[in-house]
């Protein structure tokens, strides 16, 4: 390497590549006409990056003191005090999920090559794949406010484009035989997220009003020298949290995510679990030191979280569609991640950002893996056996499987429990025993779906339907990532099992001052040792009641009735939502406003002051002809009339 | 060439227009040529006024002052400032594509309908210009004559109701304001109608009359914006004006009523602006709102385009009224943003009108299928529309919210509050209009030969999505040139707030 050398100055590529790629593919796609090459070049403007990231990472590894860079490119909008720059920061968070986005990215976009193989969009699709990496690392690497909200924005809409992807098909929307379009889908998830965004923008108005500046350095500089009071702190983070909310599907906004699985499955993977759904985390790992501030917000970001674990959690029970089940999960596993926030734990929750990145990316690609062989078929009662078909996804979800679960040494168990530990510590005790619920259901759940889609005999019909193994790109991927989510946790090991707990020291500088005030209750080793313990047993008994019921008995539950029922609905929130908001306002929209206040009200005024006139003038009736020559010489007439009258 | 600029600028669109009216009606291809040269004349023109403006100075600029009725002390008085600079470049800018636009879907009286383009066109660059309020009266409603032939010769079935409805509406509200430009004038010492000098007294004028005027004048200029509940001229007019006619209207000819209120309304009456701020700017979020709402549910494409123009225009009035830079700021660069984006839904929903026939959107779906170059510029209106960042919409909008949020004449975030849920509500109603046009299956057998978009279309829309993505990363090339004129007019008002 040349002397003096240093990667993190050509940072930017890392923005570039992926937005050539997008014009190119998004341009001339359809002259390209290759499926190898577009597939290429979608791929290779997502690995450029990453092999970039990795090298500024080592870069920063190797660097002592301060690790901060900032760059800022020109500046956006200028008015009076008001100033917001192009302005991007590279630090130990930032690049770290610029390391996930770009790695998890590449990989699924090698696994789509032989996925999305013979679309009619293919060249579409991975212009809007590449886009959404842009987008993702513009919300990770702004170091605004307004930036942040750019790619927040971004990457929600490329959600919306890449959920509706195949525009012109049809999905079922769980509980009934019910269909619905791939692009109601898109819609929802778009205006659920905007009734976020909505939020986050109120917060940068506060924001600004209280420090005149978005820059994150500068407003975070200014609370911790002068302090900020609670009020307005609270404010502030409640509503970044109400954004965070709507991006990351917690109560009640994530009613959007389930449905977005109307998706092809690698965005499924990608945007909505490994990457975009976590931004809420981030969002608020990158704002630790405004949200440590509030207690109230704290303990309303923990309680979001739990409950979203635990009732996503409950409705993954009895879901039948394989994808419905993970993204269920997602939620689910996304309320963890909160749960670890609001007790304080920023690393514990940006640690299972990484391994569930990991292991969900896993699980979504093999479920995308088991649909392309059943001939699109997502119905986990209409599979089972198919472990001798297709032995590697077989494995590598079974993988999966483990670390979501929580099974030692596997990456999902460490993130999980570091948790769970941290809720502990921080005396939420009732919570602790919830999270220790939810991950039984998780156990439960995950394994029910394991054992009857690969496990026991087919329930498709062999004569029609057979299923085979993957191409390599995506068996390729699915080991890799099996491999990741086998070994991913060891960079967060902590001490009393003998880690080094890389990831605790790597973001120290982060979240050192945010995560001080927490974690006051200090405990023995026996505790933590004894409460890993129980979370492991717990799983493990799950784990052999979901085998006792799927695998040793032939039945396959009935969700018509009771709780089942309630569960199998998901509450019915969809339909609370669209009795309570969609209806009464389309109604008084339509019925209302448009047809009464518009039409007969004001423009019932409007029309009778005008026939009264027409009215007192009857002997000019004459005017009423139609004739615009006639209005013309009259109006002319009266200009006419005006000025002589002025003249004299 | 340059010290009489503005005067070519006002009189070779209507000296062509008088040309082409002296023509024969056959030379078409003649006269339509003659039509698009001349505007792009004028625009040319225009940029040279930009690039020799100098936006460090606040004051007037390329000013030209000619005593005209000596009688009435009434001068030929025009000159531009920031504000004036942007709104007559849009102005230049949409008016030749407006015309391109029409190529062929105009077929009878062709010689008439782009000789009132023109005949427009010196009306709107003459109302941007004028310093004298005689002058700004006159180019005022002459410009209402070729729109109301626009509408009422070339227009859709309903045209000659939605005509003479445009006529009476805004004919009401500028003889409100003639009655006030006439007091005005005669408070001075001399009768004078000269801008500058009413602005040195009509500060001067009793509190009371000062309301009254404001009002008269704000009555008239919220009827052209419109503002609610004014508005329900505007989708009459658009449903049945053609698409040139649409473009403009939404383009242009609304962004007067926003800015008479900021040339005229503010500095003249500040007091009283300020008094009336928190009545006009819950009339503008009720707009916002209401608007959006009205839009979810309409079945006619151009319905649901102006009525979000009532929305969006909302959005204008409530930064004009927030007192502050970043408001201020924020409702010019909207009033360009406006222009640029709901200029190109007109000409896109006039573009597949053209097609088809029909703007009922349920005769729509499937579209990309046949049309996707098509599609594509409707996606990049839909997002300007919405104000997706990166993008020019998102850039007015925010610091219209900013301003609002932080205005001290306002002082309470409620209208900040409210006017931001419309950013959720544009989001569902363009949305699903683009979705109900563009996506899903071909239902309409008819819709399956469509072709896409010819060349000329392309190049007219080229130039509109150039601008939306300058504005929306680099806005302060725009936000520059305003930026004096607003500080001016910020200074005044904080000048009494702080009183």
């Amino acid at each position: 390497m040349v002397n003096g050398f240093l990667m993190s100055e050509f940072f930017y590529l890392i923005l570039l590549f992926p937005l050539f790629g997008f014009f190119i593919n998004g341009l001339f796609g359809k002259k390209i006409n290759s499926e190898k090459i577009i597939g290429l070049i979608g791929s290779i403007s997502i690995l450029i990056p990453f092999l970039i990231a990795v090298q500024i990472f080592m870069e920063m590894l190797f660097k002592s003191g301060e690790k901060k860079l900032i760059y800022n490119f020109f500046e956006w909008i200028k008015v009076g005090k008001f100033s917001t720059s192009f302005a991007f920061i590279l630090d130990e968070l930032s690049i770290l999920f610029t390391l996930v986005i770009t790695g998890v990215g590449f990989l699924i976009h090698l696994y789509s090559i032989g996925y999305m193989k013979g679309d009619r969009g293919f060249a579409r699709f991975f212009a809007y794949l590449n886009l959404f990496i842009v987008m993702m690392l513009i919300l990770v690497l702004a170091d605004n406010f307004l930036l942040m909200f750019l790619g927040w924005e971004g990457v929600g809409l490329c959600s919306y484009l890449l959920i509706g992807f195949w525009y012109d098909r049809k999905f079922e929307v769980g509980g009934y035989e019910k269909k619905s379009l791939t692009v109601d889908a898109a819609k929802k998830a778009f205006v659920v997220n905007r009734i976020g965004d909505f939020g986050f923008l109120l917060a940068i108005f506060m924001i600004f009003s209280k420090f005149e500046t978005l820059d994150f350095t500068n407003v975070f500089k200014h609370v911790s020298n002068f302090g900020i009071d609670e009020t307005t702190v609270t404010l502030i983070t409640l509503f970044l949290f109400i954004g965070a909310i709507g991006k990351s599907a917690q109560i009640p906004l994530f009613v959007w995510l389930p449905d977005a699985m109307a998706g092809p499955t690698p965005v499924s993977a990608l945007i909505h679990a490994a990457t975009m759904v976590t931004s809420g985390i981030y969002m608020i790992a990158r704002c630790s030191i405004l949200f440590s501030l509030s207690p109230i917000t704290m303990q309303v970001v923990a309680t979001i979280g739990i409950l979203t674990t635990l009732i996503a959690a409950s409705i993954g029970l009895v879901q039948n569609d394989i994808k419905k089940i993970l993204a269920y999960s997602t939620v689910s596993q996304l309320g963890y991640m909160f749960l670890g926030l609001g007790v304080g734990a920023f690393t514990a929750g940006v640690f299972h950002v990484i391994t569930h990145a990991f292991f969900k990316a896993l699980l979504f690609l093999g479920a995308g893996s088991v649909i392309h062989s059943l001939n699109e078929e997502q119905n986990i009662r209409k599979m089972g056996g198919l472990k001798k078909y297709m032995p590697i996804t077989y494995k590598t979800f079974f993988v999966g499987t483990l670390a979501i679960t929580g099974i030692p040494p596997l990456a999902g168990f460490f993130s999980k429990d570091e948790i769970l530990w941290k809720t502990f510590e921080s005396g939420n005790v009732l919570f602790w025993v919830l999270g220790i619920f939810g991950a039984m259901m998780t156990a439960f759940y995950m394994f029910r779906l394991f054992y009857l889609t690969f496990l026991k005999s087919p329930r498709f019909d062999e004569k029609y339907i057979h299923p085979h193994e993957s191409p390599k790109t995506m068996t390729t991927t699915l080991t890799i990532l099996a491999v990741l989510s086998g070994i991913g946790g060891l960079i967060g090991v902590p001490s009393i099992l003998g880690g080094n707990s890389f990831l605790h020291h790597w973001l120290e500088p982060i979240f050192g001052k945010g995560s001080l005030k927490f974690g006051a209750h200090k405990f023995s080793h026996f505790t933590e040792y004894l409460l890993m313990f129980i979370s492991i047993l717990v799983v493990v008994i799950s784990i052999f009641y979901a085998r006792k019921i799927f695998l040793k008995t032939e039945t396959i539950e009935n969700n018509a009735k009771g709780f089942r029922k309630i569960l199998f609905n998901k509450y019915y929130v969809d339909e609370i939502y669209e009795f309570l908001f969609v209806n009464p306002i389309f109604q008084m929209s339509k019925n209302f406003l448009w047809k009464i206040f518009d039409i007969k009200i004001i423009d019932g005024v409007v029309n009778g002051v005008a026939s009264i006139i027409e009215k007192i003038s009857f002997k000019f009736k004459y005017i009423q002809t139609g004739m615009v020559q006639t209005y013309l010489s009259v109006f002319l007439f009266g200009v006419v009339v005006i000025i002589f009258i002025l003249l004299i | 060439m340059s010290s009489n600029l503005i005067s070519y600028l006002i009189f070779i669109p209507i000296l062509a227009g008088i040309f082409i009216l002296l023509l024969k009606s056959d030379q078409e291809t003649f006269i339509k040529y003659f039509g698009v040269v001349t505007t792009f004349v004028v625009f040319f023109i225009s940029l040279n006024l930009y690039f020799n403006f100098d936006s460090t100075k606040s004051e007037m600029q390329f000013v030209e002052n000619v005593l005209w009725i000596s009688s009435l002390n009434v001068s030929y008085y025009v000159g531009v400032d920031g504000l004036s600079l942007l709104l007559l470049m849009l102005t230049t800018f949409l008016t030749p594509i407006a015309l391109i636009a029409s190529w062929k879907s105009i077929e009878k009286n062709v010689k008439q309908f782009i000789a009132m383009i023109l005949f427009l066109e010196t009306g709107m660059i003459g109302v941007f210009v004028s310093l004298d309020l005689f002058l700004f009266y006159m180019f005022w409603e002459v410009m209402l004559i070729p729109m109301y032939f626009l509408i009422g010769i070339w227009g859709g079935e309903n045209r000659v109701y939605a005509a003479v409805k445009f006529f009476l509406y805004t004919m009401f509200g500028s003889l409100l304001m003639l009655v006030a430009i006439l007091w005005l004038a005669s408070s001075n010492a001399n009768f004078t109608t000269n801008y500058f000098d009413i602005l040195k007294t009509s500060t001067q004028i009793s509190q009371s009359i000062q309301l009254v005027l404001f009002l008269a004048f704000a009555l008239s200029f919220a009827i052209k914006v419109p503002l609610f509940p004014f508005h329900t001229w505007l989708p009459d007019a658009h449903v049945q004006a053609p698409t040139a006619g649409s473009v403009i209207l939404a383009g242009i000819l609304l962004k007067m009523g926003t800015y008479g209120l900021i040339r005229f309304c503010i500095p003249f009456f500040p007091k009283a602006a300020i008094f009336f701020a928190p009545y006009i700017s819950t009339l503008a979020v009720i707009g916002i709102v209401y608007g959006a709402l009205v839009s979810i549910v309409q079945d006619d494409m151009k319905k649901l385009v102006a009525y979000s123009s009532v929305s969006h225009l909302g959005f204008v009035v409530l930064g004009i009224f927030s007192g502050n830079v970043e408001g201020t700021q924020g409702a010019i660069i909207q009033m360009i943003n406006h222009g640029l984006s709901t200029g190109m839904l007109f000409l896109l929903v006039g573009m597949i009108y053209e097609r088809t026939h029909t703007r009922e959107i349920s005769h729509y779906g499937g579209i990309a299928k046949v049309m996707p170059i098509y599609s594509t510029f409707l996606f990049i209106a839909t997002l300007s529309s919405v104000g997706f960042p990166s993008l020019n919409g998102f850039v007015g909008e925010f610091l219209i919210l900013l301003g609002a949020f932080k205005s001290q004449v306002l002082d309470n975030k409620i209208f900040s509050i409210i006017s931001a849920t419309g950013v959720i509500f544009a989001a569902v109603y363009l949305f699903w209009l683009y979705q109900r046009i563009i996506f899903g299956e071909i239902t309409n057998e008819k819709n399956k030969t469509l072709t896409d978009l010819s060349l000329r279309e392309i190049s007219i829309l080229i130039p509109i999505v150039i601008f939306m993505v300058w504005i929306g990363i680099y806005p302060n090339t725009f936000l520059k040139i305003s930026e004096n004129f607003s500080n001016e007019i910020v200074k005044n008002i904080i000048n009494i707030t702080s009183k």
